[in-house]
């Protein structure tokens, strides 16, 4: 796997790890980027890690976009030879799956849909090979996800999900985009799934909501005080179905500003987790609910 | 003492050069789309090049002001009036307490900058107080200014009667012109498409505003045929979703450019053809709907070149009015 590099213009260089996705491309963008916040080159203003690949922007009167080239193919050199473990944290975020909200605004764009007689769960569900909407729910919630990269808006987390390449999940994006999606709504779209951070127009299939706020600009929630933005690349979330009442109770604690999310540290070990996924997967959820 | 504001224009928004950083975490740079527009209108006014002032987009808005102040409007061509009377654009100019600054139609250009002395003083939020509307961030509370507000501003020592000299001031061409350096997935289209992009007349869609400006009326784009990656989705314009540059140009679909401006979504699936050049992003900002637009393809070297004219000549204003 050998970086594909392109300057975007004269302030950005943009750098393709794979083509595809996969948890080792990913885990050589974030290799590279933090070798690149480490390395602090002059001039550098920003560093953006995504799932496959990075891009990297910065002030072309500091340093030639030549000159950038050149330390950023050196420092690829570095990363490979780099151990393929990552510090993070695994975060559960409970979900209201088939919530009347999405639903309601699933119905509203249904002529903008591939399905236009079914919910999105239930085409995700179908074209997945899943028996009913439930089992797939099961397989969604099953294994944890990485957040592969944050953004499209503020604090939006793609995410990447923990399982070899024939378990992953697939669907195709909305024919054409919606104009309206519910705050905090759980997306689906290509081999991602994404919380939309505020509400706004999107084109990712919709398959519940949570109570969690991931983005809070008056950083009034207790654990978005430290920073508007929850989550970063690199951290590790475990979705948990929940019901209306465990939704409304949620919801209840946010509004009181108490609520938390269970968190746990961990280290995530790309060479463990290929020797077999679902006992790695088992490890992860342990530490995850060990308190 | 306060601005307090009468009509908003169409959309006018707080401004300054914006929001570095945090780019990787979906929240872009913001600030004002014509940056040189902006510098100026504060130079004029003795602020520093990065103070807070407003951006008006197609009509300007109606102010009230409740104290004496300096004033500089640049950018777009709407004649500034105070209490009716016409003043000279690109020029600093004095309002009294009680007096009202309105503006005429927009004759050309799409954006005008309004700088006070002292600037607008609303609180800074991750270190700039340009209004990011999607992420609830900096102007007031997070939104275009409304009526009824009331603007702070902070303190500041302008004086009326200095002017940016004519040559100095920034325009559009009509047609426009706008440079583009071809990268990023450049190879997905075939060499046909690659020509036509150049060749073609385009036109400014309806659809233009800071997070992007949309174009119409060239040739469909036609993609390099490929197994899709996965993970990349199915249609021939989709990529795996990645981080987009501030002036890169994505494709949906092959049919209507994109150009990301300052408030961009950070990332997402469609490919990118290249990237317009840093010099000509502020053009962008002055370009209105319908407005006949052609790429030319540039290289680096003519990319840094333009870079540094453009750095020259604010170099002559700076010199102009000091």
């Amino acid at each position: 796997m050998a970086n594909r590099y392109s300057h975007g213009g004269d302030e950005h260089i943009f750098v393709e790890v794979d083509e595809a996705m996969s948890l080792d491309a990913f885990f050589k963008s974030i290799a590279i980027t933090n070798a690149v916040r480490e390395a602090k080159i002059d001039g550098v203003t920003e560093i953006c890690p995504a799932n496959a690949s990075f891009q990297i922007k910065f002030d072309p009167d500091r340093i030639k976009p030549d000159d950038m080239l050149a330390e950023l193919k050196q420092l690829e050199a570095a990363a490979d030879k780099a151990e393929s473990t990552m510090k993070t944290r695994i975060v559960e975020m409970p979900v209201y799956y088939k919530d009347p909200w999405t639903h309601e605004t699933l119905m509203r764009f249904r002529e903008r849909h591939q399905d236009p007689n079914g919910t999105d769960l239930e085409y995700a569900a179908r074209i997945n090979g899943y028996a009913t909407v439930d089992d797939f729910i099961a397989a969604h919630s099953g294994a944890p996800w990485f957040v592969s990269m944050v953004g499209f808006v503020a604090g939006l987390p793609f995410l990447y999900q923990t399982v070899g390449r024939d378990k992953q999940i697939q669907v195709p994006k909305y024919v054409r985009p919606r104009t309206d999606t519910p705050k905090q709504t759980v997306g689906y779209g290509g081999c991602f799934s994404c919380v939309y951070s505020v509400r706004g127009a999107g084109g990712y299939q919709m398959f519940g909501i949570t109570p969690m706020p991931i983005y809070d600009p008056t950083q009034q929630q207790p654990h978005l005080r430290d920073f508007l933005v929850f989550f970063s690349p690199g951290d590790l979330v475990k979705f948990a179905p929940i019901d209306r009442e465990t939704y409304d109770g949620i919801l209840g604690e946010v509004e009181a500003r108490r609520w938390m999310p269970r968190v746990a540290e961990l280290t995530f070990s790309l060479d463990a987790f290929n020797a077999d996924h679902d006992a790695y997967n088992a490890k992860m959820l342990e530490a995850l609910y060990a308190n | 003492m306060p601005i307090k504001v009468v009509s908003q224009g169409l959309v006018t928004t707080i401004q300054d050069l914006g929001r570095p950083g945090y780019y990787h975490l979906g929240i872009p740079i913001s600030g004002a789309m014509d940056r040189y527009a902006m510098r100026c209108a504060n130079m004029l006014v003795g602020n520093d090049e990065g103070a807070a002032g407003l951006e008006a987009v197609f009509i300007g808005p109606e102010l009230e002001f409740t104290e004496d102040a300096v004033v500089a409007v640049t950018g777009a061509d709407m004649a500034p009036r105070i209490d009716g009377e016409i003043r000279e654009p690109w020029s600093s100019f004095q309002v009294k307490a009680g007096q009202r600054l309105s503006f005429d139609y927009l004759k050309g250009g799409a954006r005008a900058y309004i700088a006070v002395s002292g600037g607008i003083d609303v609180p800074i939020m991750l270190g700039s107080r340009s209004t990011y509307v999607i992420g609830s961030l900096g102007g007031v509370d997070g939104k275009p200014i409304a009526p009824g507000d009331a603007l702070p501003i902070g303190q500041g020592a302008g004086k009326a009667g200095r002017s940016v000299p004519e040559r100095l001031r920034r325009v559009p061409g009509n047609p426009a012109e706008l440079r583009v350096i071809p990268g990023l997935y450049w190879h997905r289209i075939v060499e046909e498409s690659q020509r036509s992009f150049f060749e073609d007349t385009w036109k400014v869609a309806p659809e233009c505003d800071r997070m992007g400006y949309r174009f119409r009326e060239g040739s469909a784009l036609e993609f390099v045929q490929r197994e899709q990656p996965f993970g990349a989705g199915s249609d021939p314009s989709n990529i795996t979703d990645a981080c987009y540059p501030y002036g890169s140009i994505q494709v949906p679909g092959g049919t209507e450019p994109i150009i990301l401006h300052r408030d961009a979504v950070s990332g997402g699936g469609y490919f990118m053809l290249g990237t317009v050049i840093s010099a000509d992003m502020d053009l962008i900002g002055q370009m209105q709907p319908h407005t006949p637009t052609h790429f030319v393809q540039v290289d680096m070297d003519t990319a840094l070149q333009a870079r540094h004219d453009r750095q020259a000549m604010l170099a002559q204003v700076r010199e102009a009015l000091s």
